[in-house]
């Protein structure tokens, strides 16, 4: 992967998006083995349902990991030196979701150069899914 | 000046966990995240110096916690949701490191709610450290009670 450089971030710049399209069951499943997270609202139709939810639901912490890897493509998994999601809405089986975000401010700070953002996930009808925020420290030419 | 909530600074025991390459992996696949770092060793090592974790990879804490790292948040939790997430990295952490996970509540904010009522923000914050004792990361949790709804009288 091309290493980004603090020379080469312009404040604005956009951060490329990532989609996931038509989420599925066993995406939402695949995550809750992998993290753990069995609460049975995001995989358990009946107990969805008898909780008055149309059907299953993601993880707030799936579409957060969807944003982390859409960030860490752009600035490195290393450069990552703070990531903050906000949870605004649901994401259901068959949503797409777009995730990006923008670099909002340059900076020196602890003896690094830094970049701070904003980030978002949305989904098909454009409603946020998640709002958030991150600061990386870059390598410098 | 307000009291403090006497929920402010209860704690939860440390909880000991692994980082290994094999969850590092299947966690990544899980966020569909094909970054050579995650899957390749010897690019990692040259890259990172290891595999490192994904920047959310912490949730995998409760595999490890057997319930010695229960807080009693004092919410119902009929009406909880995780409300915001944050991650603040302060030194690298790769596989093969093992990690002590300390939780404690760190804030408790009420709110008017939307549609009446209030609503309750408790923020869990957990420190990680490394096998040398260093500081390498910080969880911060804000789980959101919602207001109580409104009794109907029919």
């Amino acid at each position: 992967m091309a290493k980004l450089y603090f020379e080469d971030v312009k404040e604005g710049d956009e951060i490329p998006a990532f989609e996931v399209k038509n989420l599925s069951r066993t995406d939402i499943v695949k995550y809750a083995g992998a993290s753990g997270d069995f609460n049975p609202i995001h995989h358990d139709q009946t107990f969805a349902e008898a909780a008055r939810y149309p059907t299953v639901f993601s993880q707030g912490m799936l579409n957060a990991g969807f944003v982390s890897k859409c960030l860490t493509d752009y600035v490195g998994r290393p450069s990552l030196r703070r990531f903050k999601v906000r949870f605004t809405s649901q994401v259901w089986p068959g949503d797409t979701i777009t995730c990006g975000g923008k670099v909002t401010k340059k900076l020196e700070a602890d003896g690094e150069k830094r970049i701070e953002g904003e980030l978002f996930a949305k989904n098909q009808k454009g409603e946020a899914v998640i709002q958030g925020g991150f600061v990386a420290a870059l390598p410098s030419r | 000046m307000a009291e403090q909530d006497p929920r402010i600074g209860r704690s939860g025991r440390p909880v000991t966990m692994r980082v290994e390459f094999g969850k590092i992996r299947e966690f990544a696949a899980a966020i569909k995240d094909e970054n050579p770092i995650y899957f390749d060793e010897d690019y990692a090592k040259k890259e990172a110096g290891g595999v490192p974790p994904p920047p959310t990879f912490m949730m995998t804490q409760g595999f490890w916690d057997d319930g010695r790292g229960h807080i009693d948040l004092g919410l119902d939790l009929r009406r909880v949701l995780h409300g915001e997430q944050e991650f603040e990295y302060v030194k690298p952490v790769v596989a093969g490191d093992t990690l002590t996970a300390q939780g404690r509540i760190s804030s408790v904010e009420k709110r008017p709610g939307k549609r009446g009522g209030e609503m309750t923000l408790v923020t869990l914050e957990t420190e990680y450290k490394n096998q040398r004792g260093e500081v390498c990361l910080y969880s911060r949790s804000t789980i959101i009670e919602t207001a109580k709804p409104v009794e109907k009288k029919d």
